[in-house]
């Protein structure tokens, strides 16, 4: 069979997406800083340490329920960096229009990037526009680049997990993904669910300052808890057990997952955090986490175990126990 | 919840033999293996997975017919997303899409029908695919698109009807199953007395069941409650949406424009009078009769077990490509694509248990 194309699931941050990075990226680039494939590069000058991270969104509609791409793009890169445990200073904002995009979004757009950056104190400071034919892109597409600085004197790093440590999340799973699948050409439907993209550093540096130690973060983007829980399973070769009922999940969003026969571990967040930290110091985390508003729904999810090595498991509310597979890429809609 | 084990415990233990219940449908399948139900039931119950699985059941020679069509210059191919995956004999959708055809992901038929409007100097062809569930929605489509007088529309149809296959499965010396757990969701449309020639005939216990992991469990119960007492009827434990008779309106405008035909399924050969053609009265809605579209013999790996899985006489851990080299990402046979196929199930959730 043939397979030397891009498949759209290639981009969907599941296991094509790693299989194209383990294949095609890391054998030609593969260097010591890249070689982790955490959300951001840790880089070491003089005696700071800085997080270095970018992304491309592509969403469409680009502009949704709770959010637009230019807010989606800022928090993405400032999320990347928090859960670094950097705190995010400078940003650079790459844009590509399509030719006939209405200049009044372009300005809802740059305001909601403006403000964004705003909110945790960090600056667009470099960027650059391009424009293409109308139907090459779709209104426009953003890559943002952003630079932080490390203000813990460890490495935050998705390798460091260890069997006792306790999972946590600071609120309900799944809103982003169900809120753009909402507004979604052939899907529509009604909800009140909007996204949850907001930037985590304020909510990352309350935890912080707990002073407790912290072993990893993540925010679960694309490929959902599932995809981060699998990719640090794999990562610290440990066993991670989920409690489906602690997982918060809201009631519209379970719905509208039961109706498109998806599985809400598996959709994308943007304003979520995962917490990894030692059971001891998991209430004192967690009591940080309910002070911040962006964290009162915060809970325990789940527990690390040595076993089985590099695998996540979900104890459901049933009393049973299943894996928790990594997202193979597109999210398809079941048919019956 | 636990009152549901221990009176499946109960029962199980009083039989004292093993029993082996077949859930037809692959929403259950897959609701038992996400909710983890299967490990709560005693050894002597064991589940086996049906052909329930619209895509799994689609045979590979409908795919090469479909991939065909979307190379055609002024067709769009509108499918549901879990066909795309599927590996025909050399390629499958999502390949051909990203060689430039057009392949469209919609969710329904009447999705298809606005794509068709929406581009009236190309030809739309949906993918008409399922069972009871969706031959209704598609029939609405072909119904409103001849009242309307579109010309750009037809219809790939490989609809399939559940009883039959079941008859062939109860029939099958090769296979022993000691209950049917049956589609809640086809019997909304069908009511639920199309399964009693099952309990007649092969005198085969039958529970309606809905699709949460608790009425699955009620469902075995009441199995091994038939079984006890000597039983073999058509009992609904998913009253709170099936009546008696089903849906009316539903089935007559399937038959208006649907009619009984043999079809093949995957692994399971043909079958007499379990597919759904579509009648001459709407024959220009008929892809396969528009745009002359030819199946020829399908090639498939000759190692894959779909279609013996699709029987329930193997499990996916007996095929010798599961997981490696065929998995989700890889996929070899439709049941490991499909989001109800019996192999994703098994790669997704069980296969540390294996």
């Amino acid at each position: 069979m043939k397979r030397d194309r891009i498949l759209l699931a290639h981009g969907g941050g599941g296991s094509l997406t790693r299989e194209l990075i383990e294949t095609v990226m890391l054998p030609r680039l593969e260097n010591s800083l890249l070689k982790p494939l955490d959300d951001s590069a840790v880089l070491v000058m003089g005696n700071s340490g800085y997080a270095f991270t970018t992304d491309s969104y592509v969403v469409t509609p680009y502009i949704f329920p709770g959010g637009d791409i230019g807010k989606l793009a800022v928090c993405g890169t400032i999320n990347d960096l928090a859960v670094m445990g950097a705190q995010p200073y400078w940003l650079s904002l790459s844009l590509i229009l399509e030719e006939g995009l209405p200049l009044a979004d372009l300005q809802t757009i740059i305001d909601s990037v403006h403000a964004a950056a705003a909110e945790v104190g960090a600056q667009v400071v470099t960027g650059d526009t391009k424009v293409v034919e109308r139907g090459k892109c779709e209104g426009l597409y953003i890559n943002t680049t952003g630079i932080g600085k490390i203000t813990v004197p460890y490495w935050l790093g998705s390798a460091n997990v260890k069997p006792g440590d306790a999972v946590m999340i600071n609120g309900p799973i799944g809103e982003h993904g169900v809120a753009v699948m909402s507004r979604r050409e052939g899907v529509a439907f009604q909800t009140s669910v909007t996204s949850d993209c907001a930037p985590l550093w304020p909510l990352v540096k309350t935890i912080l300052d707990t002073g407790a130690r912290i072993r990893a973060m993540r925010d679960p983007t694309r490929g959902g808890v599932a995809g981060a829980v699998c990719d640090i399973a794999r990562a610290s070769n440990v066993g991670i057990r989920l409690f489906e009922e602690a997982i918060p999940i809201g009631g519209e969003v379970r719905g509208a997952c039961d109706l498109l026969g998806l599985d809400p571990l598996t959709i994308a967040n943007e304003g979520k955090v995962l917490v990894f930290c030692g059971a001891k110091d998991a209430e004192s985390v967690l009591a940080a986490m309910k002070s911040h508003p962006a964290g009162r729904q915060a809970r325990i999810i789940g527990e690390v175990s040595a076993r089985p090595e590099g695998m996540a498991l979900l104890r459901t509310a049933i009393g049973g126990e299943r894996i928790i597979d990594m997202p193979t890429g597109e999210d398809l809609p079941r048919i019956c | 919840m636990k009152t549901l084990v221990t009176n499946i415990e109960q029962q199980a233990r009083q039989l004292g033999r093993d029993l082996r219940f077949m859930e037809v449908c692959g929403t259950h399948t897959m609701a038992a293996f996400r909710s983890g139900l299967r490990q709560l039931l005693p050894d002597s119950v064991r589940l086996i997975s049906g052909p329930g699985c619209p895509v799994c059941v689609t045979d590979p020679s409908y795919l090469d017919a479909a991939i065909e069509l979307c190379g055609r210059p002024g067709v769009i191919v509108a499918t549901f997303g879990d066909l795309v995956r599927v590996p025909g004999t050399d390629s499958s959708l999502e390949r051909e899409r990203a060689s430039g055809a057009s392949v469209r992901i919609v969710y329904s038929a009447s999705d298809a029908l606005v794509l068709a409007r929406e581009c009236p100097s190309k030809h739309v062809v949906f993918l008409g695919i399922g069972f009871e569930t969706t031959a209704p929605t598609v029939a609405w489509a072909i119904w409103r698109a001849a009242r309307d007088g579109l010309r750009n529309f037809t219809v790939l149809s490989a609809h399939k009807t559940m009883p039959r296959a079941m008859d062939m499965l109860a029939r099958d010396p090769g296979m022993r199953v000691d209950g049917f757990i049956c589609p809640g969701h086809v019997s909304v449309i069908t009511g639920v007395q199309i399964y009693r020639f099952i309990c007649e005939r092969y005198a085969i216990p039958c529970v309606v069941s809905g699709f949460e992991a608790w009425d699955i469990l009620k469902s075995i119960g009441m199995l091994l409650g038939q079984i006890v007492e000597g039983r073999a009827e058509v009992e609904n434990e998913y009253s709170r949406s099936v009546g008696e008779y089903g849906n009316r309106a539903a089935l007559e405008l399937m038959n208006e424009v649907f009619e009984p035909r043999d079809d093949v399924w995957r692994g399971l050969g043909t079958i007499p009078g379990s597919g759904l053609g579509i009648r001459d009265k709407y024959a220009r809605f008929d892809a396969a009769k528009v745009l002359d579209v030819k199946f020829t013999e399908a090639h498939v790996n000759p190692l894959c077990r779909c279609g013996s899985v699709l029987r329930g006489i193997s499990t996916p851990l007996d095929c010798r490509l599961f997981a490696h080299p065929c998995s989700p990402t890889h996929p070899i046979g439709p049941c490991m694509v499909s989001s109800e196929g019996a192999c994703a199930a098994y790669y997704k959730y069980e296969r540390v248990v294996a």
